[in-house]
């Protein structure tokens, strides 16, 4: 058992009430008693045997989750290692927070197929079932790496390259003083040091602050349809979340409430909000409802504006698009089944810059020009989160963390009077860390960046 | 035509840099070694800068004088100056440089050659390698004369069709207008290898009468004697300074006028040039804001006037060298003795090689020194006593010896060459080594002697010199661990004069670990019982005071060790792996990885590869079914 312990989510993702998170290798036990806190620590149970208990967040010593965890010593056990299961409520939050505490307490996040693998590799499972492994890490990769794709050009990894920029040209400048100590090149000062990663390691702090928060993008882009009563926007939520999710009727003021979906959107993570039609009304708990709504769109990252095809444009309708201005908002001219009542370039005039797609939900059709256009604005950079990070998954926010501690780290090396070359390790490590975030490490670009920043031969 | 000359274990073909460390390692191992060069008066010549070491480079030297070799002991004969360099870092870092007396080291050499039993030298050019089946036989010189061996070493240098460049000239031609070496270049296409056109270049050399120093700053050398041999007890005292001075406006004015007659700019050079060694007309280019240029001027020797002037590469033609040399302050009135020129050459790309540096394409032939795609002497001088070693080795039956990464930068360079290839002269820099603070200069003894012995490299008397030494440093920390230093009155007068205090009692080994104790300090507080040499006291500050980084590293090392150890059968058939990504497949078909560990470090090949390769791995071992 030389392996390294690893850690995964073994459900499927927002399933169930119950989720687990998975440790396989030899300090599985280890790792999971310093956050478990139960009648008895794990060390000290049978094997094959599942306690209750809570977790606690050791940084803080807070109480994090309730939970129900199974610990099965190897080699009886489908890896043959040592594996706990840590069973807790179901739902994004609960669980990635689970798996973020394993991660910090010194898991490391599985790969692709890594239970699976090491199951072969322990002999646990059979040749012909190898073949099988070998699909499997390949499918799983691909998938990741798309995720990766889409995330290299999204925000959050723009953040990073640029604080890995920052510490790249840091290290280079503590490389050429080492390599060529006889150049001109100005002399790195430990104060010059000093500044230089605080500056990176604030920033971190930021990115990790508004993903302690929860407000992060794992949630979803906040999504919020708006439009008049009856115009089609719960049969809007539908259609995006492919299920009939929203009740649809054909009497205006249907939805009184605020309804959340999540959706992944040709790539892009929404937690998608259909609201009550906004509208003035008698009805209370309707204007609850539209009181909600108004607020719901002050938060909003993107607004899906909807109007109805077969209805002249209201007063409502321009008043909805006075709202709305200033943030990101595709215009829906739904109904187009119907007879043109609407004046469209109007309401192009209105829309401004901003996209005007036209659909007949009945039909299911422009559904497709929708989902683009969302992904387009996504991609393109034009949608901006409010809480300015997608930080998408615990992994992200692991590292983040451990990027984190060997920054300060390196500062407090710096304070301690440490020669720069020994700083430079945990300012090189920092820069690999926040590497594998948007999955770049070649260690060739530092060698490119000293010859670049500097000017250096005989 | 030809006609059998002798037979010998191993031909070392080259005796430059390379050359020699690889002749003399094979000679020590106990191989019957024949030597051959173009000529005799030019054995490790230096054709570019006079001086030996500096960050990496000199750590080099010292692994070589660990594992037996020669450039450390030459260079402390034959040096003119010597400096510790970065003194103000951390241990990891510093390093030690030589101004070489040129031609003293050369003669120096030849004569260690001429001495070493079990070695042959001779003149005399090879243009062609016998070689039957894939298996190299021996070798066949221009005059026809068939020697035999067991293996061939080629260090050829940037001889292969050399071909001399400056501003509208250009000639075959080796270094310094030796004869270059054409049919040796083609031969060797035709054997199968890939060739790569590198290109470097060297500054104009001065004379030292016409230099007016009170415009330039005066560079000495350490006052502490020092050396590059763990074994030498000699010290040079007479040391000669070099001066500093730098280009300006007007130099810089005079050649952007003159870009147009520069060959990098006429298209003439199709070599690829390093870019850590970029002539003056390329700094002037890229670095356009930049108003002044460093010069350092280097004596060559004691008995020469002839000055090399640092920071002058260029390849401009001669008329306008002659200019630009007047344009430096102290330089106005400047007599040119020769002239600065960039030179095109062959190598092979290397990842043609095993990591023993032994030739995938034909067996029993070894390749090391800048023909490998590398520049620089210690970079040549490294891969030369390995191939020496390996070479011997493979005559005597024996498995190679292979360097990691964590052993030394000589295992770097190496690993660095045949797992990724280069495609530019590759330089060794410290940051090229992820275990840097492992492979310091102080502990290349340390990290090395043990195997220098074992291959027989390292005599007796040496070996138990260094066991003795090895054991101070363990049993000087052990003390140090377990002493207690209490805060009395003394002990706080003497650490006040370095500026710390103490308040409660402390083991003297963490009293070492704040950064202003030294040794000095803990042995004015308890000292030892037996004399502690200098080397000693200051391995035992290092491994105290950088304990942490140090275990950190070590770990790491222990990470990659495990990859390391996962082999990889040599007849496996990576294209039928399915599942590995095609350009995986191909570079792993190219590099033929001998373990997990290399595999993952050859470019292109990612985690997913890794891990289906393992796979394959572990499947062939159950089911005895590797291709
Ligand atoms: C103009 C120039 C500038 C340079 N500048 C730099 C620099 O700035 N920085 C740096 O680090 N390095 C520089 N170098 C490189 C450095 O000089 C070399 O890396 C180093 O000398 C290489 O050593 P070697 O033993 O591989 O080859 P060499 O020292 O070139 O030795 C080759 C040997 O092979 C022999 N030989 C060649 N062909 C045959 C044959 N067919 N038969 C028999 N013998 C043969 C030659 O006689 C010679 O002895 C420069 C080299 C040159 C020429
Ligand atoms: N003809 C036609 N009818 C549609 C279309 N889209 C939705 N409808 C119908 O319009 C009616 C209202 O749809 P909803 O989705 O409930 O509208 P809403 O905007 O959510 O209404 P409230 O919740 O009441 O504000 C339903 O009867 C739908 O079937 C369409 O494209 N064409
Ligand atoms: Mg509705």
């Amino acid at each position: 058992m030389e392996y390294e312990t690893i850690a995964a989510i073994s459900t499927p993702m927002g399933e169930g009430a119950i989720a687990i998170v998975r440790l396989s290798g030899s300090e599985a036990v280890e790792i999971a008693d310093k956050l478990y806190k139960g009648s008895k620590p794990l060390e000290n149970v049978d094997s094959h045997t599942i306690h209750y208990g809570h977790l606690i967040d050791p940084d803080t010593n807070e109480l994090a989750e309730e939970v129900m965890v199974s610990v099965m010593r190897g080699p009886r056990t489908f890896t043959r290692e040592d594996i706990v299961e840590i069973n807790c409520h179901g739902g994004l939050v609960s669980v990635n927070r689970v798996l973020e505490l394993v991660l910090r307490s010194g898991a490391r996040l599985a790969e692709p197929g890594e239970f699976t693998k090491r199951a072969f590799l322990n002999g646990r499972i059979d040749l012909s079932q190898a073949e099988g492994v070998i699909d499997l890490i390949r499918a799983k990769t691909d998938r990741a790496m798309n995720v990766a794709l889409n995330q290299m050009e999204g925000r959050l990894s723009s953040l990073i390259s640029t604080l890995r920029r920052q510490l790249l040209e840091t290290v280079a400048h503590v490389e050429v003083n080492i390599d060529y100590p006889e150049y001109d090149a100005e002399e790195m000062t430990q104060e010059l040091l000093t500044n230089q990663l605080k500056e990176v390691e604030e920033e971190i702090r930021r990115i990790l602050v508004t993903a302690r928060q929860g407000k992060i993008l794992r949630e979803g882009l906040s999504t919020v349809i708006v439009g008049r009563p009856n115009v089609g926007k719960s049969s809007l939520l539908n259609s995006l979340v492919h299920e009939n999710k929203a009740i649809v009727t054909d009497v205006p003021g249907t939805t009184r409430d605020v309804i959340e979906e999540y959706v992944n959107v040709r790539g892009v993570p929404l937690r998608l909000v259909d609201t009550a039609g906004i509208r003035e009304t008698e009805d209370l708990v309707e204007r609850i409802g539209v009181e909600r709504s108004r607020e719901r769109l002050k938060q909003a990252d993107l607004i899906l504006l909807v109007l109805n095809y077969n209805d002249e444009l209201t007063h409502e309708d321009e008043q909805l698009f006075k709202a709305v201005e200033g943030m990101d908002v595709i215009v829906i001219v739904n109904k187009t089944d119907l007879e043109e009542k609407l004046d469209i370039e109007k309401v192009k005039q209105l829309a401004n810059e901003h996209p005007v797609i036209t659909t007949s939900l009945k039909n299911e059709q422009g559904v497709d020009e929708l989902e683009q256009s969302i992904s387009e604005l996504f991609f393109e950079g034009a949608v901006e989160s409010q809480d300015l990070t997608y930080v998408s998954n615990s992994r992200h926010i692991a590292l983040l963390e451990q990027s984190r501690k060997t920054l300060a780290d390196a500062l407090s090396a710096i304070e301690a009077g440490m020669p720069v070359d020994m700083v430079q390790i945990d300012i090189t490590r920092t820069w690999e860390l926040l590497g594998e975030i948007i999955g770049d490490t070649v260690s060739e670009s530092l060698i490119d960046q000293l010859f670049s920043q500097f000017c250096l031969g005989k | 035509m030809g006609y059998k000359a002798d037979s010998y274990d191993v031909i070392v073909v080259g005796a430059g840099h390379a050359g020699v460390e690889a002749g003399l390692a094979s000679a020590r191992m106990g191989a019957k070694t024949l030597m051959l060069t173009l000529n005799l008066d030019s054995v490790a010549f230096m054709p570019c800068n006079p001086s030996v070491g500096g960050p990496a480079k000199g750590i080099v030297v010292r692994e070589i004088d660990a594992l037996g070799g020669e450039m450390a002991r030459n260079i402390d004969k034959t040096h003119i100056q010597m400096r510790m360099l970065n003194t103000g870092k951390g241990p990891a870092v510093r390093a030690l440089r030589a101004q070489a007396d040129k031609v003293f080291y050369q003669s120096e050499m030849k004569k260690t050659l001429e001495e070493q039993d079990n070695l042959t030298l001779l003149q005399g050019m090879v243009e062609k390698l016998v070689v039957e089946d894939g298996v190299c036989t021996g070798v066949e010189t221009k005059t026809g004369a068939q020697y035999e061996a067991k293996s061939v070493i080629l260090t050829t240098g940037t001889f292969l069709r050399g071909r001399i460049i400056l501003g509208d000239l250009s000639y075959e031609s080796g270094p310094n207008n030796m004869q270059p070496s054409v049919n040796l270049s083609y031969h060797l296409q035709e054997l199968g290898f890939d060739m790569v056109r590198f290109k470097t270049g060297t500054p104009p050399r001065v004379n030292n009468k016409s230099i007016d120093y009170s415009k330039t700053e005066i560079q000495p050398g350490d006052e502490k004697p020092r050396a590059f041999s763990y074994e030498t007890t000699e010290f040079i005292t007479d040391q000669l300074p070099c001066w500093l001075t730098y280009t300006g406006e007007e130099t810089h004015k005079l050649i952007n006028d003159n870009l147009h007659r520069s060959p990098m700019y006429s298209g003439m050079i199709e070599g690829t040039g390093p870019r850590y060694c970029p002539s003056i007309e390329d700094k002037i280019v890229r670095f356009n804001d930049k108003p002044r240029h460093q010069i350092f001027l280097e004596p060559e020797g004691r008995n020469t006037k002839e000055v090399y002037v640092q920071g002058l590469s260029t390849s401009l033609p001669e008329d306008l060298q002659r200019k630009i040399l007047k344009t430096v302050p102290g330089l106005e009135n400047v007599e040119m003795m020769r002239a600065g020129y960039a030179i095109e050459y062959d190598a092979i790309v290397p990842t043609q090689l095993w990591p023993s540096l032994e030739t995938k394409t034909v067996k029993n032939l070894f390749t090391a020194g800048q023909l490998n795609g590398t520049s620089g002497y210690e970079e040549a001088a490294g891969q030369g006593i390995m191939a020496g070693i390996n070479a011997a080795r493979n005559a005597q039956d024996r498995e190679p010896v292979i360097l990691d990464r964590s052993q030394a930068y000589i295992g770097v360079l190496i690993d660095d060459l045949v797992t990724k290839g280069t495609n530019e002269p590759y330089r060794l820099l410290t940051s090229r080594a992820e275990y840097r603070l492992l492979l310091r200069h102080d502990n290349a003894d340390l990290r090395l002697t043990e195997i220098g012995h074992e291959i027989g490299m390292i005599k007796e008397d040496r070996y138990s010199r260094f066991t003795a030494k090895k054991q101070l440093i363990e049993k000087e920390i052990k003390r140090l661990e377990s002493v207690v230093i209490k805060p009395t009155e003394e002990v706080n007068e003497v650490l006040s004069n370095y500026g710390t205090d103490l308040k409660e009692a402390a083991h003297a080994a963490n009293l070492i670990k704040r950064p202003e104790v030294s040794y000095e300090a803990i042995k004015q507080l308890t000292p030892a019982d037996e004399e502690i040499p200098e080397d000693v006291a200051e391995q035992v500050e290092i491994q105290i005071k950088y304990k942490g980084y140090i275990t950190k590293s070590l770990q790491q090392v222990e990470r990659m060790k495990k990859m390391d150890e996962k082999k990889i059968p040599e007849d496996i058939d990576y294209a039928a792996i399915n599942g590995l990504a095609n350009e995986a497949k191909q570079k792993l078909h190219e590099v033929r990885p001998l373990s997990i560990g290399q595999a993952s470090r050859v470019s292109g090949v990612n985690p997913a590869d890794i891990s289906i390769l393992l796979v394959y791995i572990e499947q062939g071992k159950i089911a005895k079914i590797a291709k």
